[in-house]
């Protein structure tokens, strides 16, 4: 039987390779046209929200990250990914507008992908659910002061909100550590390269 | 030959994948009712860092696949391919190995996620450093399981065995592509596309083609008789095969992946709907003249139900795929919804026929307390129907609140009494859990004894 035995396993073989042409191959080709950004060359822009952050806790950011520069952004983006991604952030919140369901006047512009072709998206956060609002149109949106209120204690700004908190951001001073100003970094990263007046008439959120 | 009084089956592995198919199915429920609780500002345990229920839910989700649901499908592998072979198993050394890894790949997997190591692709949060591990206990896995196969002298090879060698073939490829290939080396649009694929392959050619696969073993089995019609059999193992592999975009519709792959997608997973009814078709033609046993025995009772519940999954899902439907549903509860009809509801379903079928054989003990079982099947049966019905509701109310420009908080407001719900309808299940632990338990500790190897169908008492 092993003659028969062999064409299921090449079967399955075959057909798993045809799928991933289809639906993984292409899109890669496609989108390939469009160059790869490293973190550090997104963090040469430095949102002013980093700035304000090293004002806002000026002990706390100058002991984990100096001066509010690119190379310190850098870092900041890296931390604050990981961060992200370690408490599954990206479970409850996505990370893409979408051209339906009022989509854009609630949050901005529709995403497009060129907003996703750096090492930010590596891997990419498109998110899974909508628990909580869309985050790839953050920046700006709230002060540095609210994201470190609502990631301590969510609640305390949005009653309704079923939101963890996170007080591991925080010393006991409950002012943000490292991982805590680097999220906020981060959040307010996200959605910073697109134009302020589009997103200022994002309408309500 | 000196190895001839090697039994066919080698029944203590099976015992002790089932065993531990039941134990992370405890910890993927538990883990389940505390995150449902932080939907009702009721989390058990807050300001916990390692028990963050953004944590709790990658440990719900990956022990459910992986815990509860691989190790009842290895348990039913390892009992379902010396059988069709008449052969054993490659080597039962290394079946023990492969236990220990994969129970071994569960607890880092658990703890890894629980101290903040968790991979950000969904159904693949197994942290980096456990990946390989899983990579080689899976190759393990198809060695020790594929090598009867190709030595069986029996004259034809049975369906079971088609799809267990398509799905060998696949599970290794679609682990490494989808957590490597996001991970290290695509970014970005593109990545979510390989994601996208990588979510929908593990559903659809790891857990599906074993699940069918072990449908065909065991269904014809217990009703004695054979599968209806071999050329649906035919029919639905080649669509599957064909179409399943090519949806994997249809997870991120109306993203900013190329449209020509979400339109692809679109209408590969239409057609899969079509062609998984012909498998349907052929297991209810199966049972056409021996319904009865459907309320006699409790196993085949767990089969069916799992495949009506499969019947409404495809359906759902032939028009939830569609952009007109994706525009309100995407990201609410109704998915939330459809994930557990289709994990749970099939799959979960089908193994607890297993359990059924198979505990009293391995632990040698007629089942003690066959009432429980029986409270155990509606316990089950109407917690996860309420749970599916009240999420897709949700899902409907947070769509059209979205869509309104409501405030965001009112979608969260909205949901509340939908969450309380499901809180109560997971409650439900785990209820009926305990009944099911006690009887599995007091089964196996029992003092009467099974005199000889059970005939097959015949552990079940009428109901």
């Amino acid at each position: 039987m092993e003659r028969f035995g062999a064409s299921f396993l090449i079967a399955g073989i075959v057909t798993f390779l045809l799928g991933f042409f289809l639906q993984g191959i292409m899109p890669v080709l496609t989108l390939s046209s469009i160059p790869t950004q490293t973190i550090e060359s997104v963090a040469e822009t430095v949102t002013p929200q980093f700035e304000t952050l090293a004002s806002d806790y000026p002990e706390e950011f100058k002991r984990y990250f100096g001066e509010p520069d690119a190379a310190s952004f850098a870092k900041a983006l890296r931390i604050g990914r990981d961060a992200y991604i370690a408490e599954a952030c990206w479970h409850c919140h996505s990370q893409f507008v979408r051209p339906v369901s009022n989509e854009d006047l609630r949050f901005g512009p529709v995403s497009t992908p060129e907003e996703y072709q750096n090492l930010m998206n590596l891997p990419h956060l498109f998110g899974t659910r909508r628990v909580g609002p869309d985050l790839i149109r953050e920046a700006g949106r709230h002060s540095n002061d609210w994201h470190a209120a609502h990631l301590y204690k969510p609640t305390n700004v949005a009653p309704y909100s079923v939101m963890p908190e996170y007080p591991w951001f925080f010393d006991e001073h409950k002012r943000p550590n490292e991982r805590g100003l680097a999220l906020i970094s981060y959040l307010q990263w996200l959605g910073s390269w697109v134009d302020e007046d589009a997103v200022a008439s994002g309408g309500p959120k | 030959m000196q190895v001839a009084e090697r039994p066919l089956v080698n029944l203590a592995l099976v015992r002790w994948h089932l065993t531990a198919s039941a134990i992370f199915m405890a910890v993927t429920m538990l883990a389940g009712l505390a995150y449902a609780f932080q939907f009702n500002q009721l989390y058990p345990f807050p300001g916990v860092e390692w028990l963050s229920p953004g944590r709790v839910r990658m440990v719900h989700t990956n022990m459910a696949a992986f815990g509860f649901i691989a190790n009842a499908f290895i348990a039913g592998l390892l009992f379902a391919i010396p059988r069709l072979t008449r052969k054993p198993i490659f080597s039962d050394k290394l079946g023990w190995v492969i236990f220990g890894a994969w129970q071994l790949i569960l607890v880092l997997t658990v703890v890894g996620q629980l101290a903040g190591y968790g991979q950000a692709i969904e159904w693949g949060e197994t942290p980096i450093f456990v990946d390989p591990l899983v990579l080689v206990g899976l190759v393990l896995l198809v060695i020790n399981m594929s090598v009867p196969i190709f030595q069986t002298e029996e004259p034809g090879l049975y369906v079971s065995l088609w799809y267990f060698l398509a799905a060998f073939a696949w599970t290794g490829l679609v682990y490494f592509m989808g957590n490597y290939l996001p991970q290290f080396w695509v970014p970005g649009t593109a990545g979510a596309a390989i994601t996208g694929l990588y979510i929908h392959d593990l559903v659809g050619l790891f857990v599906t083609p074993l699940g069918w696969g072990l449908m065909y073993f065991f269904v014809p089995l217990l009703l004695r008789k054979p599968i209806w019609s071999h050329a649906l059999s035919l029919i639905g193992f080649w669509g599957i095969a064909f179409f399943y592999p090519m949806q994997g975009v249809h997870h991120f519709l109306l993203s900013p992946i190329p449209m020509y792959a979400q339109y692809g997608a679109i209408v590969a997973t239409i057609a899969v709907e079509i062609v998984v009814l012909t498998v349907i078709v052929n297991f209810f033609g199966t049972l056409h003249g021996r319904s009865e046993a459907v309320r006699g025995n409790l196993a085949v009772r767990w089969f069916y139900t799992g495949m009506v519940m499969y019947a409404i999954t495809c359906f759902q899902c032939a028009f939830q795929v569609t952009l007109t439907f994706q525009q309100i549903i995407h990201f609410t509860d109704w998915v939330v919804g459809h994930a557990h009809m289709v994990m749970y509801g099939v799959f979960g379903f089908w193994i607890y026929g297993f359990f059924i079928e198979l505990w009293p054989r391995v632990y040698n003990r007629p089942w003690v307390y066959p009432r429980l079982l029986t409270a155990h099947y509606w316990m089950t049966l109407l917690g996860l129907t309420l749970m599916v019905i009240d999420l897709t509701g949700a899902g409907l109310v947070q769509g059209f609140v979205w869509r309104g420009l409501s405030h965001w908080g009112d979608s969260v407001v909205f949901s509340m009494a939908f969450w309380w719900v499901r809180t109560f309808s997971g409650l439900l299940i785990i209820a009926g859990q305990v009944l099911f632990f006690f009887a599995l338990w007091a089964t196996a500790r029992s003092p009467v004894r099974t005199p000889q190897a059970v005939p097959i169908g015949a552990v079940t008492e009428p109901v």
